[in-house]
């Protein structure tokens, strides 16, 4: 039972070890290294890494950037609600407002271009979920996160707010459109 | 006897509990907690 | 000192009677707790079952945070308070520091968890376990979490204490046994992370009382994970511990090599606390370096140890048994190993669920870009409950079919139901967490009271396989927690009608550890240096590292198809 006694050997720091554990841990060690390396190897090479571009911001001064933004570049609105839909232009930036219980607006994209989104909440911690993508990111107050994004497939996207923010937590779903 | 010998420094290391108890607070104080502190306040404001 | 001690008959381990009843009233604070949160994940589990959805929204993120807050912090740390005594007392054969002072740790994390329950049962504390600013709780639920935490600090030092007691007496000659510095290891962590749950939890309970005007979020998280992840570490160390604890006691089990496992704890103490960074991948304001060293342990040096634990445990049964004669084939040893006992199945189910379930899923949680496939996804409770859960929990219940004889003197009743509790609690969360995790790859929202988004101004049909998962999920949880149940009536019931058995003699005086030069020590113990072969062992491990290889690079293959981000 010597694992709950003090170590017979008193210079148990002397004792050989055993060539299976040396191999083990070899192997062990040599894994660690290349997932170590791997998230390296992917900054450098890998096409999704998540932005470290981002700013402190108010939400009152990240409204009104993205106030201005709607303004300029609405297409439509739907839903009952009249929510805007915004046509991003290529290459340019894109706003997305995270608010109790509610994703604004709804973003249009197309396929294979790259834009600029930034992303910021009114009030609470949110999750951007993007689904079926399964792409998740925070979104925090105070701060605007500037993601760049390429689509890669058409089709109607869904924002599914993934961190809890109170009691409509559930009703918070926001839309893109990739053309 | 064996408890002439020198005791090997890693062991002194490992039987030095409160020599322990710093590293394990300061290393994860360090690298964690003032390094994310950096990182956090070194966030440029948005024009 | 007034107290004495008392030396087990069945066990030889010798009891300071004021650790003891300290031991003993710690245990049954946490399962207690364990009680009152597995009634809470009944709520849980009930409304996520998409058949069901028992909650309306309110109660279910009530229930949540309780169910948070009493298992992930109440259950675990109560536990883990008996097994610092008994690491430090008992195993050190030596009185214990400061008995007083360390049941006014105990009566401070009494007062704490009451309060933290009221604060979340009153309602106005629906935060999660996390409380992420801005969303305010009452400042009672700070306050709660405070004194517990102040009270866990008080037992780590009492335990710290009672190492300088034990040395200072000499009650062993030598270091201290393995078993006591896996529980040294989880007392640093907890240092660690009670003293940063300190320096997060105090400004926020004065910004909830109106003192302070803000926390910044980002500020917020960082440090919180200090606690909220950290915490989790202390569990593995501790489990750790005692399935070391259980392979020596029911196999006579020695480490392999007590060099290489105590290096393991070492890595542990350095670098297990960095794993905080998990929960901050998908955040906007660590930098990409912070974010790799830090979610890596520094360069994957604890999963290293982790790996080095996971062979040396089963390693270490295994040449116990080969050398008592198991040594045909590759797996007698494992074949012939005491199955129908609880403590030895729950523990090698703690192990596997930990190791191939806990240990992989949590790698690639935490590698950086792979986490956004996950992140705040039904994957991360999945995770966690294989860890916390399947490994930790399961390590607790089954330490404890060895404690209610020793420590409370009782036989366990009904042997049948013993026998079967861990298969079927370890088994059904292990497929729980494994079909948690499937509904998480396919996108499922942790924390969130509806799959059908109703009263949203659009739809989104999740896929038919996350249904699926979903209904799964709430038929294994609810085994899984039948399977909690029967544990938690049979503890209890052994401690009310279990068959009283003999005391053992109590003396005035503790009895040291033998001499290392004397015949009763070198009795104990086997040559220093000898080793065993354990082909078996290096055919599991084998199996662990493919299958972790595979599953890593099959995540890397999933991120390779997603939208590009930069």
């Amino acid at each position: 039972m010597s694992a709950i006694l003090p170590p017979a050997d008193r210079l148990w720091w002397k004792q050989s070890i055993d060539k299976t554990e040396w191999m083990w841990i070899f192997l062990a060690f040599t894994w660690a290294m290349i997932m170590f390396f791997m998230m390296i190897y992917w900054h450098i090479n890998g096409k999704q890494n998540l932005s470290n571009e981002v700013y402190k911001t108010t939400p009152e001064a990240f409204a009104a950037k993205a106030e201005k933004f709607i303004a300029a570049n609405t297409v439509r609105t739907e839903t009952e609600q009249n929510i805007p839909v915004v046509k991003v232009p290529e290459g340019g930036d894109g706003y997305l407002v995270a608010s109790l219980w509610k994703w604004s607006p709804i973003l249009e994209l197309e396929k294979g271009k790259t834009y600029k989104i930034h992303l910021s909440s009114m009030d609470y911690q949110h999750g951007f979920s993007l689904q079926p993508v399964n792409i998740n990111i925070q979104v925090l107050p105070g701060y605007e996160h500037v993601v760049k994004m390429t689509p890669t497939q058409s089709g109607t996207y869904a924002i599914v707010c993934n961190e809890y923010c109170g009691i409509g937590h559930h009703t918070m779903l926001g839309r893109i459109y990739v053309k | 006897m064996a408890d002439k010998e020198e005791v090997p420094l890693m062991q002194r290391i490992l039987d030095n509990h409160f020599l322990l108890l710093a590293l394990g607070v300061v290393v994860p104080t360090v690298l964690y907690t003032l390094w994310g502190i950096i990182d956090i306040v070194s966030i440029p404001l948005a024009k | 000192m007034a107290t004495t001690y008392r030396t087990c008959p069945r066990t030889g381990l010798q009891f300071d009677t004021e650790a003891e009843k300290l031991m003993r009233w710690n245990a049954v604070a946490g399962v207690l707790a364990l009680l009152v949160g597995g009634i809470m994940a009944l709520g849980v589990i009930l409304t996520r079952w998409p058949a069901i959805k028992l909650l309306p929204p309110d109660w279910f993120y009530l229930v949540l945070t309780a169910h948070g807050v009493d298992m992930l912090l109440v259950w675990i740390i109560f536990f883990e308070m008996a097994v610092l005594y008994f690491a430090s007392s008992t195993l050190l054969r030596c009185r214990l520091a400061t008995p007083k002072i360390a049941w006014l740790g105990f009566w401070l994390m009494a007062i704490g968890a009451v309060i933290g329950n009221y604060a979340v049962l009153a309602g106005e504390s629906s935060v999660m376990f996390t409380s992420y600013v801005p969303m305010q709780a009452s400042p009672w639920f700070y306050l709660g979490l405070i004194l517990f935490a102040v009270g866990a600090l008080i037992g780590c030092f009492v335990f710290l204490g009672t190492l300088v007691v034990a040395k200072k007496e000499r009650t062993y000659e030598g270091s201290i046994p393995l078993v006591t510095f896996g529980a040294l290891t989880a007392c640093i962590i907890a240092v660690f992370t009670i003293l940063t749950g300190a320096g997060i939890l105090v400004p926020t309970l004065f910004w909830s009382m109106g003192l302070i005007k803000e926390i910044d979020p980002q500020l917020y998280r960082m440090v919180w994970w200090g606690l909220g992840h950290s915490s989790q570490q202390i569990n593995v160390s501790a489990h750790v511990s005692i399935w070391y604890l259980i392979a020596a006691v029911v196999f006579g089990a020695k480490p392999l090599s007590e060099k290489v496992s105590r290096f393991a704890f070492f890595l542990y103490i350095l670098f297990l606390q960095l794993a905080s960074a998990h929960h901050l991948l998908s955040d906007p304001g660590m930098s990409a370096e912070w974010k790799v060293l830090n979610t890596s342990y520094f360069m994957y040096f604890a999963v290293l140890a982790s790996m080095i634990h996971g062979f040396t445990v089963p390693g270490a049964i295994e040449a116990a048994q080969r050398k008592k004669g198991y040594t045909n084939g590759l797996f007698e040893w494992l074949r012939k190993a005491p199955w129908g006992n609880p403590i030895f199945s729950g523990m090698f189910l703690s192990l596997v669920n930990f190791g191939f379930l806990g240990g992989i899923s949590g790698v690639v949680l935490g590698t950086e870009q792979l986490n956004m496939l996950m992140h705040n996804t039904f994957y991360v409770p999945g995770h966690f409950h294989a860890t916390v859960v399947s490994g930790t929990t399961l390590a607790f219940m089954a330490v404890t079919y060895l404690l209610v004889p020793t420590l409370f003197k009782r036989e366990m009743i009904s042997p049948g139901l013993c026998k079967i509790q861990p298969y079927l609690f370890g088994l059904s969360m292990a497929v729980l967490t494994l079909v948690m995790m499937g509904a998480g790859t396919l996108g499922v929202s942790r924390r969130h009271w509806d799959m059908a988004f109703s009263g949203a101004p659009f739809q989104y049909e999740w896929p038919g396989a996350a249904h699926l998962m979903m209904s799964l999920t709430g038929i294994f949880g609810v085994l899984a927690i039948i399977g909690g149940a029967l544990w938690i009536w049979l503890v209890v019931g052994s401690l009310l009608w279990g068959k009283k058995l003999d005391e053992g003699k109590l003396s005035d005086k503790p009895v040291p550890h033998a001499p290392l030069d004397s015949v009763a020590a070198s009795a104990s113990h086997t040559g220093s240096a000898e080793h065993v072969a354990v082909p078996g062992t290096v055919v599991l491990a084998m199996l662990l590292l493919v299958s972790f290889v595979l599953y890593y690079f099959v995540n890397w293959k999933y991120l390779s198809e997603v939208w590009a981000l930069s």
